[in-house]
């Protein structure tokens, strides 16, 4: 068993209207050094070992995980602790 | 007119496009489970507004892959008309029916009010009963109704007609204010406002009527030329 982590963020260039929201709210709190601030998702996935793992988990991001229109992803493949 | 309406687990505008359809023109109108495998015995399918799955991961994102929708769009590529309100709307854009993509409103609330659109075409079969340039009042309820393309697509959309409703203000953040669009052949259509929900004066307005009367004309007129 391997946790596959993807992760979605909005394509740069794309406004993402929760990052800026989330920046003025820093802003707010005085934390002025934050620049630019980016909301995305972290889907975790686990999966049975197979030989085209990163094939597979690439068309699951493409076909569902992620939108390409406005999405970016990347994953890592990470040893899940046996069950 | 036999009327198909999705319903998908969520769907909660799949009522009123009934009674729209049904009240408004006379269609013979069913319902259409997201498990049903066809749809091609229906002259018009209308995707209706709601939150299908629960609108996880993105808006219309696991509803594009339910059984129902292979058929759906094997017809809209035959030219059936489609029409695709708010949810309805985000489910074509993630089935690749219709350019683009929907992100959050841009002050992240969710509007539901009445807002005025732009009639920006009437040469397609959702529109005929319409001026161009008219303006209409139909409601919208939407919380990613943000419409996203890039500029490519923005310019093709223009260079084809493919805007069909502008918003007459800023609503949602929305490129270009576009509030609905149609595909290139002109038989899919898209919106996030609801013509549905704007049938009856006493519902506030009745310019949404004038779509399903369109569509209405269209198909009859289909049928003289082809029996």
């Amino acid at each position: 068993m391997k946790k596959v982590h993807v992760y979605v963020t909005l394509k740069e260039g794309v406004l993402d209207p929760q990052g800026s929201a989330v920046a003025r709210s820093l802003h707010a709190l005085g934390y002025d050094e934050v620049q630019e601030v980016s909301v995305g998702k972290w889907i975790v996935v686990e999966v049975e070992e197979g030989p085209n793992l990163e094939a597979r988990v690439t068309e699951m991001c493409e076909k569902l995980l992620c939108n390409p229109v406005i999405e970016d992803y990347s994953f890592s493949v990470e040893e899940a602790v046996s069950s | 007119m036999k009327a198909a309406v999705l319903v998908f687990p969520g769907s909660n505008c799949d009522h009123d496009m009934y009674y729209a359809l049904e009240k408004g023109i006379g269609a013979d109108v069913e319902f259409v489970r997201h498990t049903e495998k066809s749809v091609a015995e229906y002259d018009a399918i209308f995707i209706p507004g709601g939150f299908s799955y629960g609108d996880y991961l993105r808006s219309g994102a696991i509803a594009r892959f339910a059984p129902v929708m292979e058929s759906v769009v094997e017809e809209a590529e035959k030219g059936k008309p489609v029409l695709g309100v708010c949810n309805g709307f985000q489910v074509l854009l993630e089935a690749g029916l219709l350019p683009g993509a929907m992100k959050r409103n841009k002050d992240l609330k969710f509007i539901c009010r009445q807002v005025e659109l732009r009639v920006e075409e009437n040469s397609s079969l959702f529109t005929q009963d319409y001026q161009a340039g008219e303006t209409i009042k139909v409601p919208v309820a939407h919380g990613d109704g943000n419409y996203y393309c890039d500029d490519e697509t923005l310019a093709s959309l223009k260079e084809n007609g493919q805007i069909v409703f502008t918003y007459e203000d800023d609503v949602n953040g929305s490129r270009a204010g576009i509030a609905g669009i149609r595909n290139q052949a002109g038989n899919v259509l898209g919106m996030m406002p609801h013509p549905e929900r704007a049938v009856e004066e006493l519902l506030g307005s009745k310019d949404g009527l004038a779509l399903f009367e369109s569509m209405y004309k269209h198909w009859r007129e289909s049928r003289v030329v082809t029996t």
